[in-house]
């Protein structure tokens, strides 16, 4: 098996991303949050999980749930690379009354196991996606759950992270990217997260912490054998990463990009 | 349906009210679907899931006192296959958990079949926090969801039964005292989306649901008593809506529908609705809770706070005739 070249599978995700953006014109786009997604989720759908184009519906499969929607553009840059997400699916972002809008739909041919957008919802489909497994005794699959920090206000989120642990269900890994940023602000301003991974801890989990733009250590990390625990990886990223402008920049969450600020996204995005 | 509707059973449920009976027929439904899998949030007990729980402890799950997890769980059994069907009261079944509703419900069509036990003031002995009058509105206006308010026991069952073989999301709310009044001393035909005229009349046709079906048939028995005929209609399914049956009513002098929920939002709104565009209809008197929170107390004494006592209707109704 040839090895997979995660630098050119980032850039490229990252450069569809910018091509996506500019695309969507006057609309904007989630690109902030989409950009420091990239090395997470390629290294789940090229790396970690078991989804193949042919087995989307596979009962073996890994479930992938994009608790925060809004990074939907990044999945679906992430699928095109997979080749699950077609080109004209990606031609059709943002497009009116398009399945590739600003947060995921839920679509069996696409490999989109729930739709999102209303944050803090995920981590309790995981729960209940684990039990189902679990009944059907499928202890193969995996389950994958994408958060971003700020997703972390929203008190579901902890009523999910209690009923895992309490469950023991160990198929279950939460991934937090912490970009640090939210819709205002920075998080430590807008509302304090505190120690995340002690509050995971805290709640039953096993918890580890990796660069979140390393896919080297995001697979070493989401490759954990299952225990009786859920687990959780804090990836610790940066919002809008690749476009210097925009990194750690709140106003990028949801953006448009001028014709110049297109060009230097791109040029910059090629050159990591 | 695998369920034996006796005389005594249905004394049985009576007794035991309509959370127990939905607990009861859960369980049988679920010896012969190894996919029906239960989940309480805190409330086995009062959901009637109690033997549940016992016989089959493997889908049974208990989501704590956390609503908006219960739906997610479900919507996550539901989309691995299962049928999930998760219970409690109704008031925070419904509006504690209203965007996961309308996320995995309404939105994903996944489906979750919820339950709502104590709706109405079910339990309004604990205050307006406990009454669930809003529950109805509030996932009438949620597309795709189905809404069944059962008139008795009997007809739990069946509206259980009916929903854990609809491949939709559904609403079950559950509604009335303990004993629970039968409407249904035996078996008949139930369908969703089919309402069921109980009696005809030609004056006026009362369209009532859940517990407020029993009451309607006694208020038509005064009715007759001061001369005037009553149509009385079952509506068991909220939506969707049985046209046909409000057409068919509207022959009447009056049209008067019946809830023991808020005036704004629930059956008499639907029906209001479907009227709205008749050039020739008659006039629709909305029999409910009017908009306020009556203080805590117990069942009857919070009907009789609402308007909601048969003598209470049968004024209203007297009253909108004479006029």
């Amino acid at each position: 098996m040839t090895k997979i070249d995660y630098t050119r599978i980032s850039r490229q995700v990252r450069e569809t991303l910018i091509k996506m953006a500019y695309g969507a014109g006057n609309i904007g786009t989630h690109i902030g949050g989409s950009l420091s997604a990239v090395e997470i989720l390629a290294a789940l759908y090229m790396g970690v999980m078991n989804i193949s184009k042919g087995g989307l519906t596979s009962e073996t499969r890994d479930r992938f749930i994009l608790s925060k929607g809004h990074a939907a553009m990044c999945q679906f840059a992430v699928m095109h690379q997979k080749g699950i997400v077609t080109d004209e699916d990606i031609a059709t972002f943002k497009q009116n009354g398009s399945l590739f809008h600003a947060h995921p739909v839920i679509n069996a041919e696409r490999g989109i196991e729930f739709s999102g957008g209303s944050l803090g919802q995920g981590l309790s489909l995981a729960v209940g996606t684990a039990l189902g497994l679990k009944l059907k005794k499928n202890d193969t699959s995996s389950i994958f759950v994408l958060l971003g920090d700020g997703e972390c206000n929203e008190g579901a989120v902890w009523e999910a992270a209690m009923s895992a642990a309490h469950y023991k269900l160990g198929n279950i890994t939460a991934i937090i990217d912490v970009n640090r940023l939210q819709l205002d602000d920075f998080t430590e301003r807008v509302m304090s997260l505190g120690e995340l991974e002690q509050k995971f801890s805290g709640f039953g989990w096993r918890t580890t912490v990796c660069d979140g733009h390393s896919v080297d250590e995001l697979i070493a990390a989401l490759s954990s054998e299952h225990s009786e625990q859920p687990y959780c990886v804090l990836a610790n990223t940066v919002k809008g990463k690749g476009v210097s402008f925009m990194e750690n920049v709140a106003s990028w969450h949801n953006n448009r990009l001028s014709k110049s600020q297109y060009a230097q996204a791109l040029s910059e995005v090629g050159g990591i | 349906m695998n369920i034996n509707i006796t005389s005594a059973n249905i004394r049985t449920w009576s007794r035991i009210g309509s959370g127990g009976t939905f607990g009861q027929t859960l369980l049988e439904l679920a010896k012969n679907n190894d996919k029906v899998v239960a989940i309480s949030a805190d409330m086995t007990t009062a959901s009637g899931l109690e033997r549940f729980k016992t016989a089959m402890p493997e889908r049974f799950f208990n989501a704590g006192i956390a609503e908006q997890n219960l739906i997610g769980i479900a919507a996550g059994l539901a989309k691995e296959g299962f049928i999930p069907f998760a219970a409690t009261q109704a008031a925070f079944i419904s509006l504690r958990c209203s965007d996961q509703i309308k996320v995995n419900m309404g939105y994903m069509k996944l489906s979750v079949k919820l339950i709502g036990i104590l709706s109405g003031f079910g339990i309004g002995i604990f205050g307006p926090t406990h009454m669930a009058l809003e529950d109805v509105a509030l996932i009438r206006a949620i597309p795709n969801i189905v809404i069944l308010s059962p008139a008795d026991c009997l007809e739990t069952t069946k509206a259980v039964n009916a929903a854990s073989e609809l491949n939709e999301p559904v609403y079950i709310r559950l509604s009335g005292g303990v004993p629970n009044p039968v409407v249904y001393k035996d078996d008949y035909d139930y369908q969703i989306g089919k309402a069921i005229t109980l009696k005809e009349g030609d004056d006026v046709a009362i369209i009532a649901t859940g517990s407020m079906v029993y009451n309607s048939l006694k208020v038509a028995e005064i009715l007759a008593e001061g001369g005037y005929s009553a149509r009385v209609v079952d509506m068991h399914t909220i939506k969707p809506l049985d046209t046909e049956a409000i057409m068919m009513s509207c022959s009447a002098k009056l049209i008067v529908t019946v809830e023991e929920h808020s005036i704004h939002g629930g059956l008499g709104s639907a029906i209001a609705e479907r009227l709205a565009p008749l050039k020739v209809k008659p006039p629709q008197l909305i029999v409910g809770v009017n908009d306020f929170y009556p203080h805590a107390g117990e069942y009857n004494w919070l009907l009789e706070q609402s308007g909601l006592t048969v003598p209470q209707i049968a004024e209203k109704i007297l009253s909108s005739l004479k006029n």
